[in-house]
């Protein structure tokens, strides 16, 4: 899914470069030197892989046997599809996910969730004192449980922090930001589209929250300049 | 010309080259050590909510996602002008003991000991932890394993998992302990604190006993005369979680001592057009090049470093052996890049016995979790000790504390001058005229760099992994000499 450095393509390769190796604020490049894919020195050649402009995923560049998800992949999931290896067991076809259940988060979430909490507001996860026991959502928070995939044994949910999606999402879905918008359409106790507005307002950086470890599969994909 | 190339280099987290330039009489002309990769973190986090970057930067790395959690917790705590209760203080401190001591075993056991335990130059095939048990037995091999698991279970504990840190928010953590949780990481603590003095114990059978090794340590092509920086508590004593930065020159005096915050006065980073990673050097000296000694500018960020800029360390334990290190290798400052490991050891003790005294604390099983928040200052900076060096995130965001812009200067990096010169030194000491180049010659190369931990993943904040080792010797045209393979 691209992961994390997933996230460079918010920005071009070329504002990337710059501000590591000139703005940053420690700095000292006035002769604006980058690395080089071929630099001559005195005593021969010296070579570094491009950087390229843009982050896509592995099956992207790789013919991928299998997909594990999880950043990192639970250890528990590890043994299981180890000892299914070793094992001899028939193992699925080619290309498909393993290690990962195919369920949503909210699906089996350990946390509280009413039949029909709505919300007319979210918050900061700093702004509210979570009570450890209800759903994210219905305190506001903004969670990646409706679109992510089972499997990590819910250990953010248990550290008190909502999902932020490193599971990827379940099969159904194809893009993230899309089923997360829907799933907040559902949530927000509001009719008239000003008050709406006024409650996504609240909603800070949504496209690099839905996409934290997905941005190169989505359908937005990348910035182009 | 000949030329060798070690790419990739082994037992290091993520990716580094060496390519080894020869004069034509068969002596080292020159050494680059290069880091093939970038990921651009500076860049990306820019747009995010702040409190959202203690949970992006783990990323930076999976072996010290600690580290990155923890200066980027501090540092967003300064962006909202917000000091963290003392239970939370105290937690991420235990938090933080327990990664070290995570830390430091791999580092030690995994990684370090095969050339120590099992030899330099032993068969490629028996260095490593495989080799290492063999040495010592399987009953030691367990205990490594059982303590590093323990240590685990502790960050997973405060930390909601021990690679993917969630814990810190502004202006405290999200979870607090148990009493019961409590009586259990005490009982592990004391398990730490034994094993600390049993890996010490380990270090003068194995190494100090063995005349070679200390003659390899102290007089081997493994010293270099740099300045040490680390951070201190109000002792000066050494601290990882908090404290004022301080730097010793290459004969021990005080240089600076300064709040981590007012960084960019006294670290200067520059670039080379053959390596993304850069290269920090102290700015009041100014960059003299590739140079060691008291008017160069190259300092070194190691837990050699740590312990050669403060006045000792601030457990019992800990700090006798502290002193015992500096009379057997001659008084302070050591330069001797082998010592790192010992320094490692000597921290290992030291973070057992402060993760019992933080257990032991009655604060930390308080319920006063987070200051709450009230204004935001819109700029913070957050610094700790990571093992591999000083670690340091500033950040910078609008007045809804979305973040403009971010700068990080990691661990390893502060160390990339450092490590270039010994991998020189080592390889001019070892390569002579006459002399095959052998796998375990490459090894001890390999050694110069592998003291300081190097962690490019972190430093470059690019992909961590381990791969298979190929060397190449070349004539100056590109025509193959002779090829050495690992694995």
């Amino acid at each position: 899914m691209g992961g994390i450095p997933g996230l460079a393509n918010f920005s071009t390769k070329e504002d990337l470069l710059n501000r590591v190796f000139e703005e940053t604020e420690s700095t000292v490049n006035t002769e604006g030197i980058r690395p080089q894919p071929q630099y001559q020195v005195e005593e021969g050649v010296l070579e570094l892989p491009e950087f390229y402009n843009d982050v896509r995923t592995l099956a992207d560049v790789t013919d991928v046997d299998y997909f594990m998800p999880g950043c990192p992949p639970q250890s528990e999931r590890l043994v299981e599809v180890f000892t299914a290896i070793v094992s001899g067991a028939e193992l699925p076809p080619k290309g498909s996910v393993i290690g990962a259940g195919d369920k949503a988060q909210c699906d089996e979430c350990i946390r509280e969730k009413s039949e029909d909490k709505k919300i007319t507001k979210f918050y900061r996860p700093w702004e509210v004192i979570d009570d450890g026991k209800t759903c994210f959502m219905e305190q506001g928070i903004l969670c990646m449980g409706p679109t992510t995939r089972t499997g990590c044994e819910y250990r953010c949910i248990k550290g008190n922090a909502a999902c932020r999606g490193c599971y990827g999402p379940t099969p159904d879905v194809t893009d993230s930001g899309a089923k997360m918008m829907s799933a907040i359409a559902s949530i927000i106790d509001e009719k008239e589209p000003s008050a709406i507005d006024m409650v996504l307002e609240d909603l800070v950086d949504p496209a690099g929250f839905f996409y934290r470890y997905s941005l190169p599969t989505a359908y937005i994909r990348r910035t182009m300049s | 010309m000949k030329r060798i190339t070690i790419d990739p280099i082994t037992r290091l987290e993520g990716h580094g080259k060496i390519e080894i330039f020869l004069n034509d009489d068969g002596g080292v002309k020159n050494v680059y050590f290069q880091i093939p990769e970038l990921r651009g973190f500076e860049k990306f986090c820019e747009g995010r909510p702040v409190e959202e970057l203690p949970l992006i930067v783990t990323k930076i790395c999976g072996v010290c996602p600690g580290c990155h959690h923890m200066a980027a917790g501090k540092a967003v705590d300064a962006v909202y002008g917000v000091t963290p209760t003392p239970t939370a203080t105290k937690l991420r401190d235990l938090f933080y003991m327990a990664h070290f001591i995570h830390s430091h075993i791999t580092h030690f056991y995994f990684l370090a000991a095969p050339d120590f335990v099992v030899g330099p130059a032993a068969p490629k095939g028996e260095r490593n932890i495989l080799g290492v048990i063999g040495k010592v037995g399987v009953d030691i091999g367990k205990e490594v394993i059982k303590q590093r698991r323990f240590a685990q279970e502790i960050q997973a504990l405060l930390g909601g998992h021990q690679t993917q840190v969630m814990m810190n928010l502004p202006g405290g953590v999200r979870k607090g302990m148990t009493e019961e949780e409590r009586d259990d990481i005490v009982e592990k603590a004391k398990g730490f604190v034994e094993f600390g003095k049993f890996s010490l114990k380990i270090f003068e059978d194995v190494v100090l006993a063995n005349k070679e090794y200390v003659d390899i340590i102290l007089n081997g092509p493994y010293n270099l005369k740099l300045h040490s920086m680390g951070l201190v508590d109000d002792q000066n004593m050494v601290n990882f979680y908090d404290g004022k930065i301080r730097v010793v020159d290459t004969v021990g005096a005080e240089l600076y001592k300064y709040d981590a915050a007012d960084y960019r006065e006294y670290v200067e980073e520059r670039v080379e057009p053959w390596s993304y990673l850069k290269f920090p050097y102290l700015k009041k000296i100014g960059w003299k090049g590739f140079v060691d000694g008291q008017d160069s500018g190259v300092y070194h960020a190691t837990p050699l470093s740590r312990l050669n800029a403060a006045d000792g360390m601030a457990t019992p334990l800990a700090h006798k052996e502290y002193e015992r290190m500096y009379s057997i290798l001659g008084g302070k400052p050591v330069h001797a890049t082998l010592a790192m490991h010992w320094a490692r050891l000597i921290e290992l003790l030291y973070s057992a016995e402060h993760c019992l005294e933080l257990a032991q604390d009655p604060d930390i099983v308080g319920k006063e979790l987070r200051t709450p928040i009230k204004s935001i200052v819109g700029e913070g900076v957050g610094t700790v000790e990571a093992q591999r060096g000083t670690l340091t995130h500033h950040y910078w965001t609008d007045e809804k504390g979305i973040v403009s812009k971010v700068n990080i200067i990691v661990g390893t990096t502060n160390n990339n001058a450092a490590i270039n010169m010994s991998i020189k030194k080592a390889a001019e000491g070892l390569i002579k005229k006459g002399v095959e180049v052998s796998d375990g010659i490459l090894n001890m190369i390999e050694m110069a760099f592998r003291a300081y931990d190097p962690c490019f993943s972190c430093a470059t904040h690019s992909l961590p992994g381990e791969m298979p080792l190929i060397v190449e010797i070349k004539e100056a045209d590109g025509k193959l000499l002779q090829r050495i393979t690992r694995n």
